[in-house]
């Protein structure tokens, strides 16, 4: 029994030696040597290996570096007549956000409920919907819209599929880690009074994940508006467009207006959530 | 016993508050919001090769492009997944060590509370520009190419990694320093066992978990002329070669998996200790 409860020696031990310690009163302990050289050897190697794939190159970096200043002053020194142009946008890019997160957060609950291991008993589906989502997850939203950019036409409705399709994957993701650790209890006693079991999921279980639910809803909402700001780069409608614009006749004062709206917008949104959450708990 | 389980029951229920009215309200509000988001997303159908695209780039990612995938060239995938891997490493190396006196310097048990508020500001600024447009910004400094990657994911890193470390720094067990100073430690002694050890964790747990995101970042930088993947790509989709579309998005889904996976299993063993 004993030898059962030992831990197995890890490799780096077995390799080299740990110093053994023979202490006053006879009794020897066994002290690991320090892991601390190796793991620097390795990051030495790996940020060695780094530096030399992206050209690192800091003198280039430092005599030029004097141009930030100057862009960065433009910047912050927003052209507040353009306003009129940035509204529009904006308006769009939140139209965007809306019903991409709205339509995300909808089709992620059921797929939630199939990839949680305690309502889905059903181990091929399970595994596949967690497959799926972790795919879905993996793919960056500007790659979506510019996919999507490409297969629905040039405009905004590419950006709300891109956002609902990401939303969709880590709204379900969130929800089946907090269906998992719901007490089951109400769920079993229903069932044993004859429920079936959508409808002991409905009285039982939804009302212990609804909170939670709402709250990555509203976190998600907050992301996708950052992100679809800039999902107009790749031609997805919305604040993106006037970015690439923009930046691409160097007019960096508008570029600095577009900037502060956003900023402002975000701000805005952070607090209604801010106190949506409150209301919540 | 005169009341039976089921009156108990719909006792309970009835109990119950009624708050219909508010969610309905809070429903016909959502409803509302979606109807007038959707005004102008006006769906103009899936192009006449929309479909067709689709199902390429599909097709192209469970049948990718050998030619491709194991070109050791400096277009093939290997080097592209180098480069994104090494501009994400590089990214998150650098910005994790720029916050740390950027988060020292915004946390109000170390720092009187107005410089905190100066700092703060800083990180919320840095917080607010999308990564890329930092990259459009640092391309008129550092030009195109990977190395503006780097200097991008560096600042933006900044953001949210001081923000967490800062919630680290003010969760600091001072209990800890004061023993320390009973002790007689000198200053250095007291950061060396007293600091060191309680934030050593949160810190490293923090830079792994915003490697993760810098590594999905690092490719859509590409779009911007930052360098990794991003950028081929870009150029692919463009240029409908949809298999080669289908090689790329394979790695870069088999990459973040792998990382993502790898990264989890660290941060777990830096929070509950090794098992």
């Amino acid at each position: 029994m004993a030898n059962k409860l030992e831990r197995k020696t890890p490799l780096f031990d077995r390799i080299i030696k740990p110093e053994h310690i023979v202490l006053e009163n006879g009794h020897s302990v066994d002290r690991p040597k320090s892991r601390l050289p190796l793991i620097l050897l390795i990051g030495v190697i790996v940020v060695y290996v780094s530096m030399d794939a992206t050209n690192f190159n800091i003198q280039r970096f430092l005599s030029r570096i004097n141009q930030l200043p100057v862009i960065l002053g433009q910047i912050f020194t927003p052209n507040f007549s353009y306003i009129g142009n940035v509204i529009p946008s904006l308006i769009e890019t939140m139209k965007m956000s809306i019903v991409g997160t709205v339509v995300g957060c909808v089709l992620g609950l059921p797929l939630a409920i199939l990839a949680s291991s305690n309502i889905n008993k059903n181990k091929p589906t399970l595994l596949f919907c967690r497959f799926l989502l972790s795919i879905m997850r993996s793919i960056p939203t500007l790659i979506y819209a510019t996919i999507f950019a490409l297969v629905f036409n040039l405009g905004a409705f590419a950006g709300a599929a891109a956002i609902s399709l990401f939303t969709l994957s880590i709204v379900a993701k969130m929800l089946y880690e907090a269906i998992e650790t719901i007490d089951m209890g109400p769920y079993e006693a229903m069932t044993s009074f004859g429920a079936t079991s959508l409808q002991a999921f409905w009285a039982a279980c939804l009302p212990q994940i609804l909170p939670q639910y709402f709250d990555n809803c509203l976190y998600c909402f907050e992301m996708n508006v950052r992100a679809s700001s800039i999902l107009g780069y790749v031609g997805a409608g919305g604040l993106g467009m006037l970015i690439r614009e923009r930046t691409g006749f160097r007019q960096y004062h508008d570029l600095g207006m577009i900037l502060l709206t956003l900023f402002v917008v975000v701000w805005v949104i952070d607090q209604i959530n801010d106190w949506i959450r409150s209301k919540l708990s | 016993m005169t009341t039976t389980v089921k009156e108990n029951i719909l006792e309970k229920l009835n109990s119950e508050p009624k708050n219909l009215w508010k969610r309905l309200l809070v429903t016909a509000i959502v409803v509302m919001l979606v109807i007038w988001g959707s005004t102008s997303l006006n769906y103009n159908g899936v192009t006449e090769k929309g479909a067709t695209i689709a199902g390429s780039i599909i097709r192209g990612i469970v049948q990718p492009e050998l030619a491709t995938l194991f070109d050791f060239g400096p277009n093939g995938v290997p080097k592209l997944v180098l480069e994104t891997m090494a501009i994400a490493v590089l990214g998150t190396i650098i910005g994790a060590i720029l916050a740390i006196p950027i988060s020292f310097l915004s946390a109000t048990n170390i720092v009187p509370k107005p410089i905190a508020m100066v700092f703060r500001a800083f990180i919320m600024l840095i917080r607010t520009i999308p990564s890329l447009v930092w990259a459009l910004v640092w391309v008129r400094v550092t030009g195109p190419g990977p190395f503006c990657g780097v200097v991008t994911q560096s600042v933006c890193s900044i953001g949210m990694i001081s923000k967490m470390y800062v919630t680290a720094i003010e969760n600091l067990d001072t209990g800890v320093l004061e023993s320390l100073d009973a002790l007689g430690c000198n200053t250095f002694e007291k950061i060396r066992c007293g600091v060191i050890p309680q934030l050593m964790a949160s810190f490293i747990s923090t830079a792994i978990y915003r490697f993760d995101i810098n590594l999905k970042d690092a490719t859509t930088l590409g779009i911007v002329g930052a360098g990794g993947i991003g950028f081929p790509l870009q150029e692919a989709l463009g240029s409908g070669k949809w298999h080669r579309v289908g090689s790329f998005l394979l790695v870069l889904i088999l990459v973040v998996l792998v990382f993502e996976w790898i990264s989890n299993h660290i941060r777990n063993r830096l929070a509950r200790g090794r098992s």
